[in-house]
């Protein structure tokens, strides 16, 4: 069953076979409130390898935000980490000092937020940010500051004229960008994006994701891009998360999460898109909302909108199961030969 | 031009019959700057066109585009700068006591984009629908108004209403609240619905019930919805004739699936070929294009696409082009359609 599996279940597929650069280890976070404990990321596991672009896509409320902020340290209370282990290059993260965490954070792995006009200061202007993200990393040459912020505001596109600009006079895109450069000023091993696209128009965003994919394979990180809309990632991701409800229902590569969606939750979101081409079809989504973090259904948390629910998904949480190269949370894929293995 | 457009407009909707609203060379400007640099933001430009009854009329573009505008205008909560909005046959402008405004406020309400930020948190939510009912139905009495709120709430989806009228906002979930929001806007017995990005805020598994509902509020209670999206896959899903916006002009208008079809305009098809479809392979789109939004700060004559535009003429770029019509009820503002040439911008 599940956790008689392999450990490197969660990297079977990934494109390039090294260690991976980041290992999720039941990573649990809950919000510990008055009202109770809200469990957001609930038992999560998966590797990211160097180089991979990993997409994780679920509705608000899902955990996708908690999760990075799980990954990257960044929780505040009443969010805490209650167990599991984030290894990024063999560390665990979780146990490290704030200090030793701000030697790691920005040079060896950056986050781009998914509001830059918020994750910005608007009173100093972009070159100025650029160099106080510098000078915290011991870099102190004022003609190294320059050269390098030039250089990664080239790399995104970006006039270097604009590191005299405040993010007021940027465009939306432009800002996202500039973020984006801000994030590969140490060239770091992976870097975090949480929904970086989603204030963008559709031309913007998408002329960002196919920058993003250049920059990727010109330089080599990993990216974990989180997203609420899974057709935006369709072109671009190596493998895809689907997470409902804290946890991890389907993970696969993209393609063939795309071609044969095996959980049915993955399978409704596919057909919640109306498409622009093709005949004009009645679609229906998925009936009901997710369910309240504070109160999970009992067994598996989709069963409550589920259209294949059957009697044990409303008592039993299901397992992992591993479907052709995908780990799916469902009972569907209880097929004898997972039983005995 | 004006006279052809008339023309046209009187055909569809039967002759001599006003359409219920009727939006005619409206302008909306901003002055910004200080004493020294002053500046005009145009964010509407002579923008014309109607919505009919029973039916809904999209209005797509990025954003910055004015689509926004138009809705605020509209709604009245800004005036024209010029131009002319008439609804059921009556300019805007001449609906000036508070009871008249009362009255078109009830007649054309507006939904809002943000279910999180539109309601007030320490009221349940029966407050606003009530309100709205003892406002713009005086003549109905405390528990009349009570049986009305159930009554939209459950038509609306929110079953069962007289439980969920009790609820505070944070009760509910995004998608719950932006049922509230349209619930809202049915108590006061509406013509056209202002929906201005109403479903940008929710989950896409849940997008798709409100999409459907708007279809149900036209089809079942026969409101008009003037639906306000970046989103033209839903654009399409859900409305019956589609605009496409450009800078705050028209660039191409016409029945949604003529124009998502067969865009004439550059800047539909380099909209088309942006939107992420899963189920069709990428198309390797223009790098160059950064989608950069437009300058519409003391705009010059001329396109106002024509920098983006691969096509752009000398023309582009003296004269603004005039929506026209194409093909019955297509109507596009680009000087290389108008030519008569095929149009393969993107």
């Amino acid at each position: 069953m599940a956790h008689a599996l392999a450990d490197d279940q969660y990297g079977l597929v990934s494109p390039l076979r090294q260690g991976p650069v980041l290992e999720i280890r039941n990573l649990s976070v809950e919000y510990v409130l008055e009202s109770g404990i809200v469990c957001a990321v609930d038992d999560v596991s998966f590797d990211v390898a160097p180089g991979e672009f990993l997409a994780i896509v679920g509705e608000s409320g899902c955990g996708k935000s908690t999760l990075l902020f799980g990954i990257a340290q960044l929780l505040n209370p009443p969010a805490e980490i209650s167990g599991g282990s984030v290894a990024f290059k063999g560390r665990n993260l979780v146990q490290l000092t704030e200090h030793d965490l701000a030697a790691v954070r920005w040079k060896d792995m950056s986050v781009v937020m998914q509001s830059a006009m918020n994750a910005l200061n608007p009173v100093k202007s972009v070159g100025a940010q650029f160099k106080d993200a510098m000078r915290a990393h011991g870099v102190t040459s004022k003609e190294e500051i320059q050269r390098r912020s030039i250089e990664v505001l080239k790399m995104v596109g970006i006039d270097p004229v604009h590191l005299k600009s405040y993010p007021h006079q940027l465009s939306g895109g432009m800002r996202q960008r500039s973020m984006i450069a801000m994030a590969m000023l140490f060239t770091p091993e992976l870097i975090i994006m949480d929904e970086p696209t989603s204030a963008l128009d559709v031309v913007a965003q998408r002329s960002l994701m196919a920058q993003i994919k250049d920059l990727q394979q010109e330089y080599h990180f990993a990216v974990i891009f989180v997203t609420h809309d899974m057709s935006l990632v369709r072109h671009f991701s190596d493998r895809l998360m689907v997470m409902y409800a804290g946890q991890v229902s389907e993970l696969g590569p993209t393609q063939q999460l795309f071609d044969h969606p095996h959980h049915p939750y993955t399978a409704g979101l596919m057909d919640a898109f109306p498409s622009i081409r093709g005949p004009r079809v009645h679609l229906t989504g998925i009936p009901g909302s997710p369910p309240e973090l504070a109160r999970p259904p009992a067994g598996c948390r989709f069963s409550p909108r589920c259209p294949k629910v059957m009697s044990r998904c409303e008592t039993t949480p299901p397992p992992d199961y591993q479907v052709e190269g995908t780990l799916v949370r469902c009972f569907l894929y209880d097929a004898p030969e997972v039983l005995s293995d | 031009m004006t006279e052809l457009r008339t023309e046209r407009e009187s055909q569809s909707v039967g002759p001599g019959q006003e359409p219920l609203l009727r939006v005619d060379r409206m302008s909306r400007h901003f002055k910004i700057g200080n004493a020294i640099s002053r500046r005009t933001l145009h964010a509407v430009d002579d923008m014309s066109f109607t919505v009919g009854e029973r039916e809904i009329v999209a209005i797509a573009g990025e954003s910055g585009s004015g689509k926004s505008t138009v809705a605020r205008v509209l709604a009245k909560i800004y005036k024209p700068t010029s131009g002319e909005a008439y609804f059921q046959g009556k300019p805007l402008s001449a609906i000036r006591s508070r009871r008249e405004k009362l009255r078109y406020s009830g007649l054309v309400p507006m939904v809002f984009q943000d279910p999180f930020a539109s309601f007030n948190p320490v009221f349940r939510v029966s407050h606003g629908v009530m309100r709205a009912l003892k406002l713009h139905r005086p003549e109905l009495t405390g528990a009349q108004r009570f049986t009305e709120a159930v009554r939209v709430f459950d038509a609306v989806g929110l079953n069962p209403g007289a439980e969920v009228l009790q609820r505070y906002p944070h009760e509910l979930s995004g998608g719950q609240r932006q049922r509230v929001g349209f619930a809202q806007a049915l108590a006061m017995r509406p013509k056209l619905i202002l929906a201005d990005e109403p479903v940008s805020m929710l989950d896409v598994s849940i997008r798709i019930g409100l999409l459907n509902l708007m279809k149900e509020l036209r089809d079942e209670q026969g409101v008009s919805i003037l639906y306000i999206t970046h989103d033209i896959a839903s654009a399409r899903y859900a409305a019956d004739r589609l605009i496409v916006m450009y800078a705050g002009q028209i660039a191409e208008a016409g029945p949604v699936e003529d124009v998502l079809a067969a865009p004439r305009h550059p800047y539909t098809q380099l909209l088309l070929s942006a939107v992420p479809d899963p189920k069709a392979e990428l198309t390797v789109g223009p790098n160059t294009d950064r989608g950069e939004p437009p300058r519409v700060i003391d705009p010059t004559p001329g396109c106002r696409f024509r920098y983006r535009c691969p096509l752009a003429i000398a023309e582009c770029h003296s004269v603004t082009p005039r929506l026209l019509e194409l093909s019955p009820g297509h109507d596009v503002a680009c000087h290389v359609a108008q030519s008569g040439a095929e149009v393969h911008a993107f």
